[in-house]
């Protein structure tokens, strides 16, 4: 069953098409990946599902509810959770703190109860507590937990926006290039918690990524993207072979190039 | 070495994370509230009017430090919070319900007027708040029935459960009501912080783009943020005009505003102790001065407190950006940590990497 449906999306700037027609459908469960060169428009599909942006046609719906009918804050309630290409986290706050914002859409005490710390405040904080807590021991940042962010390297930054994503607890993760800037093994961490993300918590995933090694390790199924055009959609190893998306990375002359190698050798 | 051992999520949840930080401010209240045996009438005053000074500091820094929009229109609160105090007393109502119905109103109206100034950033809703302290001037001026115009108001006499409010004749009783407003806003302050309001706030003020895709409703949470400030600002513009007796138009000028805005920058911008020391340095430097003036022999020199208070402004943006609290922090970090304190510990990472484009 699809939990994610883009059916039809355009979206310009002035002239510029930054996607052009383009529909897709990100079943509930599973790992989907959308890459293409620099400038394909992938971030623009994440911002249009986060409604940063507004598509000028087609439709974006989530579990059956249209998500143009909503603004930017309340996709997070629906159960969209993001991270972002270049960290947007809280700078002057701990990380406990950013995670406990990603706690935001749980809460349910009114303004009074929270300006007189009464009622089911305390119980409440409590809670959201524990929920972060879990998230850190699931991505193991226990030492980082009272550290600000500012003075955090970029690989924890990294983690600790993929934590703050999770805190909400949501049904679709959507990842902006969760491993560019990572170190190898750090790369390899992202690999298993992306795995554990979907088999424990069962959270479908939806990431864009260069890193086609890591997408083939973690996705089931990949769109790649050019121009803001649809260019190939199926398994990672679908993908990476298909004409169009060797074309579009390394241009029409080596296609032909390879293709006049080939017939050389027969 | 100091070592903080967490056993219990409510170490962070409760107001004082343990038994020696629980005694350090127990003392203090003590201290406080037997200040009035220690000192005299005179720096009891003073001590007074750093407290009112507090109070509307932390109405700033709850918009500024906390939520990171900046006012410099304060002082319209602060006249606002004043002159309805005054009309609910002369309505009739006795002086708590009156001063705390005129928190009430202030940030019910602050709350209104920030609605069309939400989508103003940085220098445009700096701008935009010095108009409106600019434009409180003339309607206190224009609204004569009510503010008594020019002319002003002389401060109706207060009374608390039968108690008389007197600044000449007991001077403790201003002091006590001072302090007692000081530590009520101060403990609202603290309970926002550790609420989910209060993260929304530090969210908002850090990346709005991030805040939004967390479900923080950025417009909802500015407003709040104007009308609780704008609330602590009435609350302590009302105190500031009964305390000095007599107040009109120039009393709340916008130069307050400003003078506010040093106050919290120097005291250190999103810390509940950086407006108390603000308000101490802001609120002593003249009688610091005068006193240095005197003893070098020299008549008064005209200006010299703005002026040195805008030199110390500049040497405390150059050299410490996080204010008085923040040089205090980066003390006891280093005598807690001694002999394992690092030199660059508070140095921050500079980043190039942000999103604002996608606006």
């Amino acid at each position: 069953m699809s939990l994610l449906e883009l059916d039809g999306v355009t979206l310009k700037f002035g002239g510029v098409t930054a996607v052009n027609n383009l529909s897709m459908s990100v079943n509930e469960g599973e790992v989907f990946a959308l890459v293409g060169p620099n400038g394909a428009g992938k971030s623009t599909v994440f911002n249009m599902i986060s409604r940063f942006y507004r598509p000028v046609r087609g439709s974006i719906r989530f579990d059956g509810e249209d998500l143009l009918n909503h603004r930017a804050h309340e996709i997070a309630n629906l159960g969209i959770a993001r991270t972002f290409q270049n960290i947007e986290l809280f700078e002057r706050a701990t990380v406990l703190q950013n995670l406990l914002v990603g706690r935001h859409r749980h809460r349910r005490s009114t303004l009074p109860e929270q300006l007189f710390f009464a009622g089911r405040i305390r119980a409440e904080e409590r809670e959201h507590r524990h929920a972060v807590e879990e998230v850190i021991d699931f991505l193991d940042l226990q030492v980082y937990r009272d550290k600000m962010i500012a003075g955090l390297p970029y690989g924890v930054r990294k983690v600790v926006e993929l934590a703050r994503a999770l805190a909400t607890k949501p049904r679709l993760l959507l990842l902006d290039e969760p491993a560019s800037g990572l170190s190898v093994e750090e790369t390899q961490d992202m690999r298993w918690w992306i795995d554990d993300i979907r088999r424990q918590m069962g959270i479908t995933v939806l990431m864009v990524e260069h890193d086609m090694g890591l997408v083939s390790k973690v996705c089931d199924r990949v769109l790649a993207l050019a121009d803001g055009a649809k260019l190939a959609e199926g398994t990672p190893a679908e993908v990476q072979s298909h004409p169009a998306v060797i074309e579009a990375y390394l241009g029409t002359s080596a296609v032909s190039k390879t293709a006049n190698a080939q017939g050389e050798r027969v | 070495m100091r070592f903080h051992f967490k056993t219990s999520y409510d170490q962070d949840i409760r107001l004082f994370p343990d038994w020696w930080n629980f005694s350090l401010y127990v003392a203090l209240l003590l201290l406080m509230l037997v200040l009035p045996w220690l000192i005299d009438g005179f720096y009891l005053g003073e001590v007074t009017n750093v407290l009112i000074w507090a109070v509307a500091g932390l109405g700033l820094m709850l918009l500024t430090g906390q939520t990171g929009q900046v006012s410099l229109g304060h002082s319209a609160f602060m006249a606002l919070g004043c002159y309805s105090c005054v009309n609910f007393m002369e309505l009739g109502l006795p002086f708590l319900a009156a001063f705390l119905l005129a928190g009430i109103v202030t940030g019910i109206i602050g709350a209104i007027i920030a609605i069309p100034a939400l989508k103003l950033h940085g220098v445009y809703l700096a701008i935009f708040t010095l108009a409106l302290a600019i434009l409180a001037d003339d309607l206190i001026v224009i609204l004569e029935p009510w503010t008594g115009g020019v002319n002003g108001y002389f401060a109706p006499v207060i009374e608390i459960f039968g108690i008389e409010i007197n600044r000449w004749a007991a001077p403790e009783t201003w002091y006590y009501l001072a302090l007692g407003t000081s530590i009520f806003v101060a403990l609202l302050y603290r309970n926002l912080l550790r609420s989910p309001l209060g993260r929304a706030f530090a969210a908002v003020r850090d990346s709005e783009i991030s805040a939004q895709a967390m479900g923080v409703d950025v417009a909802r949470t500015k407003t709040l943020a104007f009308g609780l400030s704008c609330a602590f600002a009435g609350l302590g513009g009302a105190l500031m005009g009964l305390f000095a007796g007599a107040f009109n138009n120039e009393t709340f000028n916008f130069l307050i505003a400003i003078q506010l805005l040093m106050m919290i920058i120097i005291g250190g911008l999103g810390f509940i102790h950086g407006a108390f020391l603000g308000a101490i340095v802001i609120a002593f430097l003249p009688q610091f001065l005068s006193i240095l003036t005197d003893n070098l022999g020299s008549a008064s020199i005209p200006g010299l407190e703005t002026g040195v208070f805008g030199m110390i402004l500049i040497a405390f943006i150059l050299f410490e950006p996080m204010g008085l609290y923040g040089r205090w922090l980066k003390i006891r970090t280093w005598l807690e940590l001694f002999p394992f304190a690092r030199r660059d510990m508070f140095r921050r990472q500079k980043t190039y990497l942000k999103t604002e484009r996608l606006r």
